[in-house]
């Protein structure tokens, strides 16, 4: 099937955060990985970013309030 | 607006959001000196700092009652819309509990589905393509069944007319018959199908089964999509349908892949994943609220949806759902079914630690909300 669903209006966009940026990105929150929200790793807006288990996905929605803001969330095994 | 006004402002990206820095280049007149505009962007840095939620706000204690409120004006409110021609659909009070229950088969499920042009624009085109899509059973081309005990077979006669106006002939249905029927004799002569026993041990009531089943068989269209009806919206016109079947629709090729959405949220999230489901909750949600006329700030409502949403699944707001996921014992168990939960932990020797609101309300303790949030820590020398 050559449907590519990450073209969908609901669906912002989604990126794969590299090992530098992760580790810059938990840095600058303080936080564990642990305490992200979650995404399976076969989500489908996803799986063409090869995602493993660990990953930070950065999500750039489209907000009503804030214009865009941007989300993560942590990749693991569903 | 000038360049280096345009540098000023995007320097504040990160720190006031898009929207605002928008509004405010709308807003600031062209004309405005360097040192102003400086003067600008400080205040409204301290304003929007001024205005976000402080560290330690219950917004989940205010987005129940905010979203709670209106529900109670909600009930009376819902009404039916007797001989519309539209496809029915639940609004109200009950669609918002469906939405925030996050319920697996919901009670009208319904698509809106968009079209690629020539589609969209042609009423003509656009009838011929909302027929191909319906769902249609082989008993709606049946003007008569007959089984006959004497005979031990069973006589279907077929209503050519409807046939043709479906653009099928009689060997299309004789090839879908025949890949559905296994283990007994199929003839097809014009408009008459005879189904007869092969086997010895068969018995007449297996062809009465035969005949029950054989009524649901998909002749054509998508399976699920139980009505259709295209209706004009603004320019264009787009096909609403009673049932639902995203990930099949999505892929015809006369359909807008990027607009068509369903009503029902864990098909959107098995089919498009779960940031599109917290978009729909979000959309579906706020659709009724506005349509019954109700002012809430969709603020809340996306909190609620970011919750629903947040280990990658989606929850309901339910002591199956959300609730489940509490790690305090006290604050399941204050929610529904308390001695179950109470009883669990007994069994199972889990620890409370106190770390939330119900529990400390349950135990009269301050709770860890506004004032109450920060502890104190002393060195010990």
């Amino acid at each position: 099937m050559t449907l590519d669903i990450n073209k969908h209006h609901l669906i912002p966009k989604h990126s794969k955060l590299s090992d530098a940026e992760k580790g810059k990105f938990l840095d600058s929150y303080k936080i564990d990985i642990k305490s992200l929200p979650k995404i399976l790793i076969e989500d489908p807006a996803i799986v063409n970013l090869k995602p493993t288990a660990g990953d930070v996905i950065k999500i750039e929605r489209e907000s009503k309030t804030a214009g865009i803001t941007i989300y993560y969330r942590a990749v693991i095994n569903g | 607006m000038k360049a280096d006004q345009e540098k000023l402002l995007n320097s504040y990206a990160g720190k006031i959001p898009l929207s605002v820095l928008e509004e405010i280049k709308e807003n600031v007149p062209g004309t405005i000196s360097k040192e102003k505009f400086q003067e600008v962007m400080d205040k409204c840095l301290i304003a929007y700092n001024n205005a976000k939620v402080h560290a330690g706000e219950c917004v989940g204690l205010v987005a129940a009652e905010s979203i709670g409120e209106p529900g109670t004006q909600m009930t009376l409110n819902t009404f039916h819309l007797a001989g519309v021609a539209e496809v029915q659909v639940t609004t109200g009070l009950p669609r918002i509990i469906e939405v925030f229950d996050a319920r697996k088969g919901i009670k009208t499920p319904m698509m809106e589905i968009f079209l690629n042009k020539p589609y969209c624009l042609d009423v003509e085109k656009l009838r011929k393509f909302a027929a191909t899509i319906k769902e249609t059973k082989f008993e709606e081309f049946v003007s008569e069944y007959n089984l006959n005990i004497f005979d031990q077979n069973l006589t279907i006669k077929l209503n050519k007319e409807l046939l043709d106006d479906n653009d099928l002939t009689v060997k299309d249905i004789n090839g879908i018959i025949k890949t559905k029927v296994k283990n007994f004799s199929v003839s097809i002569t014009d408009e008459v199908i005879v189904i007869g026993l092969k086997g010895k041990q068969d018995e007449i009531k297996d062809l009465y089964a035969l005949k029950e089943k054989i009524k649901e068989v998909k002749v054509k269209g998508i399976k699920g999509l139980k009505q259709v009806l295209p209706v004009k919206r603004g320019e264009e016109y787009v096909i609403l349908t009673a049932g639902t079947n995203l990930k099949d629709v999505l892929a015809l090729s006369e359909v807008d892949s990027t607009r068509t959405v369903s009503n029902d949220i864990y098909e959107i999230y098995n089919v498009l994943g779960i940031e599109a489901a917290r978009q729909a909750i979000i959309d579906e949600v706020y659709k009724v609220v506005e349509s019954q006329g109700l002012n809430v700030n969709i603020r809340h409502v996306m909190l609620v949806a970011d919750l629903m949403v947040a280990n990658g699944t989606v929850k309901g707001i339910t002591r199956y759902g959300v609730v489940s996921e509490k790690a305090s014992v006290l604050a399941r168990a204050s929610f529904e079914t308390p001695l179950k939960h109470l009883f669990n932990a007994a069994l199972e020797g889990e620890v409370d630690n106190l770390t939330s609101v119900v529990e400390n309300v349950m135990i009269n303790q301050p709770v860890p909300i506004g004032t109450g949030l920060p502890g104190l820590v002393t060195k010990m020398k």
